[in-house]
């Protein structure tokens, strides 16, 4: 039954492209590498229980690497996408080992700040960087000679990336591996008397949503051939945040569900309201109220409760 | 006789609050100890100093042959230390045989597989049928009784097949035909398993134990067998002399 309707959600995107026009093709586009984003996000926050406010970090991070190993040294893709993986997987290591000295809102508050130092390098280190201008002329790769520069190709490139970050994701979750994380997310200090090794567990999920926080950059940086200081900003990673928990936190669905509704408010009715800042907000203030678990978790409990049908 | 767990002169204060003073003890292997004393002797913190959960100020903790002073609470486990908590400690949202699982899985190299499917081991079902559960195998925690519950924590402390088992008043806030239930599951732990229990109230648990360690304010105040510590005039006086 679960499985029939992720096939099911999953060819409606395959004939997408077919029905639909090029602004929605690329929206859609954006919806898959935020949601991939998201996910990462939720490995921790939904599964670890540890809510990170600096995984934009890890997608910035991706970004820039990838855009400087082709603009400073020349190299192609099949140098900087490995580059920017492994570079970007390594930094989760290090400040893995620094914020994980706390849990909560302690933990919170680390990745927070160890995020906000990479933000305001990446603004004022402009030789490097060139700070608030961005970097530009960057180009998309071409795997197997494909070329990605049409709407529609770049969308299946990240259909099949995106497919393949879930299904990594939710075999992690469902591993016995993913059951520790679960248990240390619920009773830490009885996992550690069960001879679980908390800290470890949690250390080895940072990495894991490091790195696939990192691939979400790299298509980031692919899509918009361009990256700014900003996607490495508090504002980034607290809408991969909000999109995790408003979609519900602790759900493989929720995160995608979360990352559309975040990025058809933040593409779409931008067009239409100026601020549309308030009007996520506003969205998820309600989301919140009537659905504290989550989008994912509240419209099934809604639809068990009003289908007296079973 | 081999000595199974040793404590040497351990001290563990509390803002400056001595809630373990110099506490030494020396359990047997194969013993069945019982440490009793009034509220505040600092039983719980001497589990806990034990497990690693606290880290003592001064004094060292062996068991068997191994220094387990500084080690981290996991490590301790993976050399034979289990223990069950006061408060119950489980995860309630999940099945009683996922909860078994989780316990065999702390102990298995499995724990670090991040790509195969967690299935709960045949193991779970077996453990839980020794204690009776195995028709609530599929129940979450939260739905079962509150002995149903302890009967399962420890369970989950036998599945790991210890050296040394804690139990921190496994027979706190049971009905009577609960406490029989658990007395009985606590009577039938194989010998290999060193058994330390804490119990508040001295008549419940009195029959259960060989020796008995009194605590008050944190030191060892009387200690022997069952006779001696009955007969003692400092345990009628901490303990016995309401």
């Amino acid at each position: 039954m679960k499985h029939k309707f992720w096939y099911l959600f999953l060819i409606l995107l395959i004939f997408l492209p077919l029905v639909s026009g090029e602004y929605y093709i690329n929206l859609t586009s954006q919806v898959f590498i935020f949601a991939v984003f998201a996910s990462s996000i939720n490995m921790l926050l939904g599964y670890g229980g540890l809510p990170t406010l600096g995984h934009a970090a890890y997608l910035g991070v991706a970004a820039y690497l990838s855009a400087l190993v082709a603009l400073k040294l020349g190299m192609g893709h099949l140098a900087a996408a490995p580059a920017a993986l492994l570079g970007t997987t390594l930094m989760a290591a290090a400040f893995g080992l620094i914020a994980l000295r706390a849990t909560g809102l302690g933990f919170l508050m680390l990745t927070l700040a160890l995020s906000q130092v990479l933000w305001g390098t990446a603004l004022r280190w402009v030789s490097m960087t060139d700070g608030d201008n961005g970097l530009r002329g960057l180009a998309r790769p071409a795997p197997f000679g494909i070329n990605l520069d049409g709407a529609t190709a770049f969308y299946y490139f990240c259909l099949v990336i995106t497919v393949i970050a879930i299904a990594f994701m939710a075999r992690f979750v469902a591993s016995p591996f993913g059951a520790a994380l679960k248990g240390t997310r619920d009773q830490a200090r009885r996992m550690s008397a069960l001879g679980h090794d908390v800290w470890m567990i949690r250390w080895l999920t940072f990495i894991y949503a490091g790195f696939w926080g990192a691939v979400s950059g790299l298509l980031f940086v692919y899509y918009h051939k361009y990256i700014h200081p900003v996607s490495l900003s508090l504002a980034n990673s607290a809408e991969g945040l909000l999109a995790v928990i408003a979609g519900g936190s602790g759900t493989l669905a929720g995160p995608l569900v979360g990352a559309a509704i975040v990025m058809l408010l933040k593409n779409y009715v931008s067009g239409y309201v100026e601020r549309w800042n308030m009007l996520l907000g506003f969205v998820f203030v309600v989301i919140v109220v009537f659905m504290p678990e989550g989008v994912v978790p509240g419209v099934k409990r809604l639809w068990r409760r009003y289908t007296p049908w079973k | 006789m081999e000595i199974a767990l040793n404590i040497k002169s351990l001290k563990k204060a509390f803002g400056g609050l001595p809630a373990i003073n110099d506490v030494s003890l020396t359990v047997e292997a194969g013993e069945r100890r019982l440490i009793i004393g009034p509220n505040g002797a600092g039983k719980t913190t001497l589990f806990n100093l034990v497990t690693g959960d606290l880290r003592g100020d001064s004094g060292r903790i062996f068991l068997f042959d191994q220094e387990i002073t500084r080690k981290a609470t996991h490590r301790r486990v993976h050399l034979g230390l289990a223990r069950t908590y006061q408060i119950i400690t489980l995860f309630p949202k999940d099945t009683l045989e996922h909860n078994i699982a989780l316990s065999l899985l702390g102990l298995s190299r499995e724990r670090w597989n991040a790509f195969g499917t967690n299935r709960p081991p045949e193991e779970a079902k077996s453990i839980l049928a020794r204690v009776g559960l195995e028709h609530l195998a599929q129940r979450p925690v939260s739905e079962v009784a509150y002995g149903e519950k302890r009967r399962l924590e420890i369970a989950m402390a036998l599945a790991q097949k210890p050296r040394v088992l804690l139990l921190d008043e496994p027979l706190a806030g049971l009905s009577r035909e609960e406490r029989s239930a658990v007395k009985q599951l606590i009577a039938g732990i194989p010998r290999e398993t060193t058994v330390v229990m804490i119990e508040h109230d001295m008549d419940t648990a009195l029959d259960m134990a060989e020796r008995i360690t009194v605590l008050h304010y944190g030191r060892v105040i009387v200690e022997g067998t069952r006779a001696e510590v009955v007969a003692d005039p400092k345990t009628r006086e901490v303990y016995l002399g309401h």
